[in-house]
């Protein structure tokens, strides 16, 4: 129920509306709840409306943080 | 998909397993609730109960709206469609959910009301602007993630001065909800088991933000770790909570920092304030009444508020006897104890809360987890 995706704003179409593109499917979203939303950036959709704006910084910083796990052949690091 | 696809990488999510299994303290059993149902779902159809260590148990919480949704606000839904001509708009979700008497809003639209189901709440409202002659009502659930849609539909039927809408507003609220599970009354009655951790709401923390799970952290000195939906996700908060608990810390940390801010998402925290003020009570589907956990719609926007159009009073409806979800939802049971459980009790044709939506622990287990039982189990014979 509290599904959401993330997808990219390519077009503001008023104050309160933008096209989005989810994997290829373009579609009318509100942005009455980011009004600072802009073409490019990634907002997250739900119920039709972008609930929130997504941080590529903090997603690298995320996905760095996984990626620093140690490779299953290398020795875990003593702790 | 961008920021998808990378978050349910299968190597690191080996990698990923192997730290936890690591830091696992010998010995120790770690019992974590998540609360969310998306976090349930991930859980199974990934196989993360697979990959952790079997001192790590994971309990599934409440947090299915359309799960917790009582019988008694369907019925009044039912009732104003079937009974009262009104046009009935809704999320699909709600649609299987059981009420009295055999019905659901699916069955109910088979007999003849007008249910229609919307993607979203703006749909509802066109509804209502498409056929000015029809008392349109917009059944509203969902937690804090859905409500700022459905406020934004208020305020827009208010200064569009739509005269034939109204909301059943049935939204409820996380942060009550995860304290009730720890203090209610009902602990007696069930038992309880302890939780050592929360893995926190992914979308409703991006509209709250991380602050009000703070003072839970430090009152009930139980750490909680906010989560992405995706598996790495998952993952990577179990491993925060493990390291929480063997240092002996209580805290909120933001592993879905890439959506999540502290203080949340302002914009939607003033449309809901605007609209919306606390109920003292509301009845949950398993947990039974819980106070100040959901919202009504406030006095300035009474056109709006279906309960008062129409006159309705709320009369609770008991579960089936057998039905055990009021004990799965607080982790005193899994699925497989209850007697109903893919006997009577199906996805195609649920009695309790937790088999409705595919995100409740019932129906995840159902979908995904009773394969696992029965390998173990060995060959039916």
């Amino acid at each position: 129920m509290c599904l959401a995706l993330p997808a990219r704003v390519v077009a503001l179409v008023d104050a309160e509306t933008a096209t989005v593109d989810l994997g290829g499917v373009r579609k009318p979203v509100s942005i009455a709840l980011v009004p600072e939303a802009r073409v490019d950036d990634y907002v997250i959709v739900h119920v039709g409306h972008a609930i929130g704006l997504l941080d590529p910084a903090e997603a690298a910083r995320t996905l760095a943080l996984f990626a620093q796990m140690p490779a299953p052949d290398a020795p875990a690091s003593p702790s | 998909m961008r920021y998808i696809d990378e978050f349910r990488d299968g190597a690191l999510a080996q990698r990923l397993a192997e730290r936890i299994a690591a830091e696992v303290r010998p010995g120790r059993t770690y019992r974590f609730m998540e609360f969310c149902g998306g976090h349930t779902h991930a859980l199974s159809r990934y196989g993360i109960a697979e990959l952790l260590p079997p001192g790590i148990r994971m309990i599934h919480g409440p947090g299915c709206p359309v799960c917790v949704l009582p019988i008694g606000r369907i019925d009044q839904a039912i009732g104003l469609a079937l009974e009262r001509g009104a046009l009935l708009a809704t999320y699909g979700d709600v649609m299987r959910v059981p009420a009295s008497g055999g019905l659901s809003l699916m069955r109910a639209k088979a007999r003849g009301a007008d249910i229609r189901m919307v993607y979203s709440a703006a749909d509802a409202l066109a509804l209502a602007q498409a056929n000015p002659s029809r008392e349109v009502v917009f059944l509203a659930i969902g937690f804090e993630t859905t409500t700022p849609p459905t406020a934004l539909v208020i305020r827009r039927a208010a200064r569009e001065g739509v005269a034939n809408f109204s909301v059943l507003c049935c939204h409820v609220l996380t942060p009550s909800a995860i304290t009730h599970i720890l203090e209610s009354a009902e602990v007696r009655a069930y038992g309880t088991v302890p939780i050592d951790g929360f893995v926190g709401p992914a979308h409703v923390s991006i509209v709250i933000g991380a602050g009000p799970y703070e003072h839970f952290a430090e009152e009930y000195r139980k750490p909680v770790v906010i989560a992405g939906f995706e598996p790495l996700d998952v993952m990577q908060a179990i491993l925060m909570l493990v390291r929480q608990v063997n240092e002996g810390r209580a805290q909120v940390e933001n592993e879905f920092a890439r959506a999540v801010t502290r203080d949340g998402n302002l914009a939607a925290q003033a449309a809901v304030s605007e609209v919306f003020e606390l109920r003292p009570a509301f009845e949950w589907r398993g947990l039974g009444e819980v106070p100040y956990s959901a919202l009504r719609i406030r006095r300035a926007f009474a056109a709006f508020d279906a309960e008062r159009r129409f006159g309705l009073a709320y009369a609770p409806v008991p579960d089936h006897k057998g039905c055990e979800c009021g004990a799965i939802l607080r982790g005193v049971k899994t699925p497989v104890d209850c007697r109903l459980f893919d006997t009577v009790c199906t996805p195609e044709s649920p009695m309790g809360s937790c088999m409705v939506s595919t995100e409740g622990a019932c129906a995840a287990h159902y979908s995904y987890g009773r394969f696992r039982d029965a390998r173990l189990q060995g060959p039916a014979t």
